[in-house]
C-alpha cells in the first residue's frame, strides 16, 4: 500500500505544479483591473471575463485578433505544407533505393541538429538582400521546412508501408504519386499527424525569427505581439490585464489541436525514438 | 491519363533495361520539393552566415566610405576575445548541466509511474503534465514573470522572502520555466516508448520474483534509453538556443543583461549593427550545438545509429 500512496502523492504534487500557473492565469483573466492585485490570486472575485476579452479584442482596432489570425496562418498553413513535403521526401527515402539516398538522408539528419534560431540571423541577412524582410513570407517560407519530419516519416514509412502493397498498386496501374497519396498516406497517418502537430507547435512558439524579421505589427504572430505589449506595461499599465487575457486566449488553439488529434499523434510519437 | 501517369509510364516500359532508374521521375518528384526548400532555407543560410563571418567592414580614413572586404579570421578572433559571449556560453552550460538532468529525470520518473500499476487516473495525469507544452515559451516566461513578481504572485509568502528575479536566482527561475514547459513533452516520448515494449518481457522477471522497482531499473530503463537519448539531444540544442525566456525576463529583472545567453548576444550584436561579428557568433554557436549533440549521440550509441 505504501508504494501506491507514494506514487499517487508524487503525481498529485506535480499535477498541482503543472496546473496552478494555468489556473492562476484563468482566474486572473476573469478579474477587474482593481481586483487583480487586491483579491486572492487563486480564487475568483467579480466575474469580468467577457468584458476583459472584449477589451483585448477591440484594443487598437482589433490588432490581437489579427495576430491570432497570423499565427494560425503561419502555423496552420506552414505545418500543413511542411508535413506534405517532409512526408513525400521521407517516403521516397524509405521506399526507393537510388544513388545518393544515404547522403541526402545524412545531410537532412544533420539539419535536425541545426537549431532553427541559428538560422534566423542569416535568413534575415538573405531576406534583406532581396528587400523581403518585414513580410509575411519572410516568416512563413522558412517554416515549411522540417528535417525532423523527413527523419520521422522515413522511419515510419519504412516499417508501416509494405513493399507488397506498393507492388499491388502498381499492378492495378496506379502511378507512384497516386499510390503515395491514396494508399501510403493512410498507412503513414499517425506519423504525419505527429509531424504536423510538432511543426505547428514549433512555428506557433517560434520567437527569434519573427522578432528579427518583422517590424510592422500587422504581420506579428501572437507571441511577438504579446511580447511587445508586455514590454510596454510600464508606460501603459492597462496592458497588464490585456497580456494576461491575451496569453490565456493564445493557449487555447494549441490545447484544442492537441485534444482533437491526440489519438493519432500518440501512436506516432514513439516512432522517432525507436532507432 | 494525367501528366504524372505519363511520366511514369515510360520507365515502366523501359524498366527491364535499367531497373535502378525505374522510378526516377517519381523519386525526383517526391524529393525535389523538400530538397529545394532545404537548400534555400537551411544550407543557403548556413553558407551565407559562413561567408558573412569572413568579411569585415573597412573604412578609408575616419570618415571614409565603408566597404566590405575579406577579413580572414578577424571575426572569429573577435568572437574568441569577446568576454560576454563566452560568459553567456558558460551560463547556458551551467544551466543545461543542472536543468537537463533534472527535467529528464523527472520525465523518466513520471513515465515509469504512469506505466506502473501504482497510479490511478492515468489519463488525467498524462494530460495535466502535458498541458504546459501548449504554452509558447514567450507566454510561459511572461506568466512565470508575473508569478515571481512580489506584487502579483499568488505566492506572496514566498516571493516576499525570496527574490526569484535577483542576479543569484534568475537563471534558476528560468530553468524552472523551461522545466515546467518541457517535462510533460519528454515524459510522453519516454512513455510511448515504454508502451511499445511487449509485456511478455516482464513475465520472466516476475517469475524470478522481481518487483516493480527491479523491473523498472533492469528492464524498462535500458529499453527506453534511445528515447531518453533523443530527448536529451533536443534538450541540449534547446538549452544552447535559449532566447525567449531571457528576453522576456529582461522586462521583469535588471539582472538579465543584453548578453545573458548566446542567442541574446547574437541578437544584440546584430542590432548594433555588427552583422559580420554576429554571423561569426552564429556559426560558433551552431557548431558548438552540433558537436555537442553529435558527441552525445556517439557517446551513448558507440556502435552508430
Amino acid at each position: 500500500m505504501l508504494p501506491r500512496m507514494g506514487a499517487m502523492l508524487i503525481m498529485a504534487v506535480f499535477a498541482f505544479y503543472f496546473l496552478i500557473p494555468i489556473w492562476w492565469l484563468f482566474v486572473s483573466a476573469t478579474k477587474s483591473k482593481g481586483d487583480l492585485t487586491s483579491t486572492n490570486p487563486l480564487w475568483f472575485s467579480e466575474f469580468n471575463f467577457f468584458e476583459n476579452v472584449g477589451n483585448v479584442l477591440t484594443y487598437r482596432d482589433g490588432v490581437f485578433l489579427r495576430w491570432i489570425g497570423n499565427s494560425l496562418a503561419y502555423a496552420g498553413g506552414g505545418a500543413l505544407i511542411a508535413t506534405v513535403l517532409a512526408g513525400m521526401c521521407g517516403y521516397a527515402l524509405a521506399k526507393y533505393s537510388f544513388r545518393g539516398r544515404e547522403l541526402i538522408f545524412n545531410v537532412i539528419l544533420g539539419g535536425v541538429l541545426v537549431p532553427a534560431t541559428a538560422l534566423a540571423l542569416p535568413l534575415f541577412l538573405m531576406f534583406s538582400q532581396i528587400n523581403a524582410t518585414n513580410t509575411f513570407w519572410a516568416v512563413f517560407l522558412p517554416s515549411i521546412v522540417s528535417p525532423f519530419g523527413v527523419y520521422l516519416t522515413r522511419i515510419y514509412a519504412g516499417s508501416s508501408v509494405p513493399d507488397e502493397l506498393m507492388e499491388a498498386a502498381r499492378l492495378d496501374g496506379a502511378s507512384e504519386v497516386r499510390t503515395f497519396f491514396s494508399v501510403s498516406v493512410k498507412l503513414m497517418f499517425p506519423a504525419l499527424v505527429t509531424v504536423f502537430l510538432f511543426q505547428f507547435v514549433a512555428i506557433w512558439n517560434n520567437f527569434f525569427l519573427p522578432l528579427i524579421m518583422l517590424r510592422d505589427e500587422a504581420n506579428f504572430p501572437v507571441t511577438l505581439g504579446l511580447y511587445t505589449w508586455n514590454s510596454q506595461i510600464n508606460q501603459i499599465p492597462e496592458l497588464r490585464m490585456y497580456v494576461l487575457v491575451g496569453a490565456l486566449l493564445s493557449i487555447i488553439p494549441l490545447i484544442v489541436a492537441f485534444l482533437f488529434l491526440q489519438r493519432f499523434w500518440r501512436s506516432g510519437l514513439g516512432a522517432g525514438s525507436v532507432k | 491519363m494525367s501528366r504524372t501517369e505519363l511520366l511514369n509510364a515510360e520507365p515502366a516500359v523501359l524498366g527491364n533495361r535499367k531497373p535502378k532508374n525505374k522510378f526516377k521521375k517519381a523519386i525526383v518528384l517526391f524529393v525535389a520539393p523538400f530538397g529545394v526548400l532545404f537548400l534555400l532555407f537551411y544550407l543557403a543560410p548556413i553558407s551565407y552566415a559562413l561567408y558573412q563571418s569572413f568579411l569585415k567592414v573597412d573604412r578609408q580614413g575616419t570618415f571614409g566610405k565603408a566597404q566590405e572586404v575579406f577579413g580572414g579570421f578577424t571575426q572569429y578572433i573577435a568572437v574568441f576575445q569577446n568576454g560576454p559571449f563566452w560568459e553567456s556560453i558558460g551560463r547556458v552550460f551551467l544551466f543545461g548541466a543542472v536543468q537537463v538532468p533534472v527535467m529528464l529525470g523527472l520525465a523518466l520518473l513520471f513515465a515509469l509511474l504512469l506505466d506502473s500499476p501504482l497510479v490511478r487516473g492515468k489519463k488525467f495525469f498524462r494530460l495535466a503534465f502535458f498541458v504546459p507544452y501548449a504554452v509558447p515559451g514567450v507566454i510561459a516566461a511572461i506568466m512565470w514573470g508575473f508569478l515571481y513578481s512580489p506584487n502579483l504572485s499568488p505566492f506572496t509568502e514566498v516571493t516576499s522572502k525570496i527574490n526569484f528575479l535577483s542576479a543569484d536566482l534568475v537563471l534558476w527561475a528560468m530553468a524552472n520555466v523551461v522545466t515546467w514547459v518541457f517535462v510533460g513533452y519528454n515524459m510522453l516520448i519516454i512513455y510511448s516508448s515504454l508502451l511499445s515494449i511487449p509485456t511478455e518481457i516482464y513475465e520472466a522477471a516476475r517469475l524470478d520474483g522481481a518487483g516493480q522497482l527491479r523491473i523498472a531499473l533492469s528492464i524498462k530503463i535500458p529499453l527506453v534509453t534511445p528515447a531518453i537519448v533523443m530527448t536529451a539531444i533536443f534538450s541540449i540544442i534547446g538549452t544552447l538556443q535559449l532566447l525567449a525566456e531571457p528576453q522576456v525576463f529582461r522586462t521583469f529583472s535588471s539582472a538579465v543583461n543584453s548578453t545573458f545567453t548566446p542567442n541574446l548576444a547574437v541578437l544584440t550584436t546584430s542590432s548594433i549593427p555588427n552583422i559580420h561579428l554576429a554571423a561569426a557568433m552564429s556559426v560558433v554557436l551552431a557548431l558548438t550545438t552540433f558537436i555537442l549533440s553529435f558527441a552525445f549521440l556517439k557517446f551513448t550509441h558507440p556502435k552508430g545509429n
